[in-house]
């Protein structure tokens, strides 16, 4: 490869925790991947799975979904139905012989800027390592 | 335990006759059925309150041009419940739209029949299937397959009504043209039938004679959803399997789950975005359009795949000849299986995407 692979990571975040977390990160002068490109949602749930599966054949490399801990939602219970959002979308990439690893959701609260920093990293080493997703160069999209 | 009503007549016209009694003695508002339109043979779904009209009532023909449970869902209410005759799947997809607060159970004296398929819509649209009956109804008076029904239909394991007020024995049952048996389940069906002409015996409908069908429908699903061979090809299958879709929504239209007052995908945030299509040609130096073919369909799954009833409507209207049933049904019965979900199967079950356990799915999330 000529040139090294950079990752683009759709990432919806939650605005009270995640966002929040990545906030903190980023006054503590902390580096997370220039993969990660934030989109601020009020909350996980608001995240429509077709948000995702538009990201996904749009040709990112990776759909990154994070919300607040189980428990700790500012609207009490949205990410309960994000997870099980997450579970349908996941399947249905699996029935379809898709690369579910290419999604993912993680809790991360706004006091976690390390844990973002952390998550993110990980995820981008992941993408990095299965290659560019396959739909970003297809005609038929 | 079960009544069971037998009238010593065919069975289509037993049931007529018991529409008849439920109209013509005010116990029901209406009657909800298959009827001749014209007499040239074409059929329709009608709500009819005029006892006179149901002359003309075909209940059990066997082609379902509409989902009739979308279309129940869709009358407006009366005084007393109306009698629906709607076939197994479409009494599922009815079950499934009340969840969805789209209709009352309420609403409806809901009868149904053990199925033994629909033709497809090319094989009825000529003759309106007239050469077919005789072989059909044979078939079902054995309790086997017909070999021109549905493929969706040829593979269908849920062909025993659940949630039926009353019962029309068909499969297996040897005298159709001579024997009406009806199986009341529900309170309210006895107390409506109980001044009705017929011989009254308690019993219940017995699954076992059904398990030889039930067998070779699973086996029949099997090789269908084999042959679909998704899982294997990914993306690229996808792309083969849709790459004629014409996006005409015709699949969603007629599908009695998707019935969202408004739909993401009727909605301007998914029409045709020039500059999206300008940024992508760079990337990809060519873009098939109209885009966004493949996303509406997994974006249809995601919405509603675990509700999918099965009922073969979408793969009938394709103009592409996409099996679009097979995978639906196939996707979806593996999205329900993380919830341990049968769409139709108790309406007091709520859908997989309305609820949640806190203590569930504990492995998503965590790291
Ligand atoms: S997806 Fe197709 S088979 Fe499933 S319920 Fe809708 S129309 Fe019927
Ligand atoms: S595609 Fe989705 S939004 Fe549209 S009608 Fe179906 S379930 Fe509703
Ligand atoms: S009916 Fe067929 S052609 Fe029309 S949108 Fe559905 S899959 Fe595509």
């Amino acid at each position: 490869m000529s040139k090294e692979f950079k990752p683009k990571i759709i990432s919806f975040l939650c605005k009270w925790c995640t966002y929040s977390g990545a906030d903190l990160a980023g006054t503590n002068r902390m580096k997370y991947p220039a993969s990660i490109l934030p989109v601020r949602v009020m909350c996980s749930s608001r995240v429509n799975p077709v948000f995702m599966v538009k990201s996904f054949l749009h040709g990112a490399d990776g759909v990154f979904v994070g919300g607040c801990h189980p428990g700790d939602c500012h609207y009490q219970s949205g990410n309960y139905f994000t997870r099980r959002r997450f579970a349908i979308l996941t399947r249905i990439f699996d029935t379809l012989g898709m690369e579910s690893e290419r999604l993912k959701l993680s809790w991360i609260s706004a006091a976690e800027g390390v844990k973002f920093v952390r998550v993110t990293t990980e995820f981008t080493e992941e993408i990095k390592s299965m290659g560019e997703n396959p739909a970003k160069k297809k005609v038929f999209l | 335990m079960d009544q069971i009503l037998s009238i010593d007549k065919g069975a289509e016209e037993g049931l007529v006759q018991l529409l008849k009694f439920l109209l013509e003695n005010d116990k029901v508002s209406g009657v909800f059925t298959l009827r001749k339109t014209t007499g040239k043979g074409f059929f329709d779904y009608a709500l009819i309150t005029e006892p006179g009209l149901l002359e003309d009532a075909i209940p059990l023909h066997p082609f379902m041009n509409v989902n009739g449970g979308k279309i129940i869902s869709s009358l407006p209410p009366m005084k007393k419940p109306v009698a629906a005759v709607i076939r197994p799947c479409e009494l599922r997809s009815f079950v499934e739209l009340v969840k969805r607060s789209q209709g009352s159970i309420d609403d409806f004296l809901l009868i149904s029949y053990t199925c033994g398929g629909s033709f497809p819509f090319d094989k009825t649209l000529k003759d309106n299937g007239q050469k077919l009956l005789p072989g059909y109804w044979k078939a079902v008076e054995k309790g086997v397959d017909s070999e021109n029904i549905r493929q969706s239909c040829a593979s269908c394991e849920h062909f025993v009504p659940q949630n039926a007020d009353i019962t029309v024995s068909l499969l297996g049952e040897k005298d159709l043209r001579s024997k009406c048996l009806m199986y009341l389940h529900s309170e309210r069906s006895m107390a409506m039938t109980e001044e009705f002409d017929a011989e009254i015996s308690d019993g219940q409908l017995e699954i076992k004679r059904f398990e030889a069908l039930l067998e070779k429908r699973s086996e029949q699903k099997k090789k269908d959803f084999k042959e679909i061979n998704i899982e294997d090809s990914g993306l690229d299958g996808m792309i083969d399997l849709f790459g004629r879709c014409i996006g005409c929504h015709g699949c969603m239209r007629v599908c009695p789950i998707c019935q969202c007052v408004l739909c993401d995908f009727e909605s301007c945030g998914y029409d045709p975005d020039t500059s999206v299509i300008a940024n992508e040609l760079p990337v990809r130096g060519g873009v098939r359009v109209p885009t966004d073919t493949v996303l509406f369909h997994i974006g249809r799954l995601s919405h509603m795949s675990f509700s999918c009833v099965g009922c073969g409507q979408c793969t009938e209207v394709c103009p592409a000849d996409i099996p679009v049933s097979t995978l639906f049904r196939k996707t979806g019965e593996q999205v329900a299986g993380i919830f341990d979900y049968i769409p139709g199967r108790d309406v007091d079950e709520e859908i997989p995407v309305t609820i949640f356990k806190e203590d569930e799915l504990s492995e998503l999330g965590n790291d």
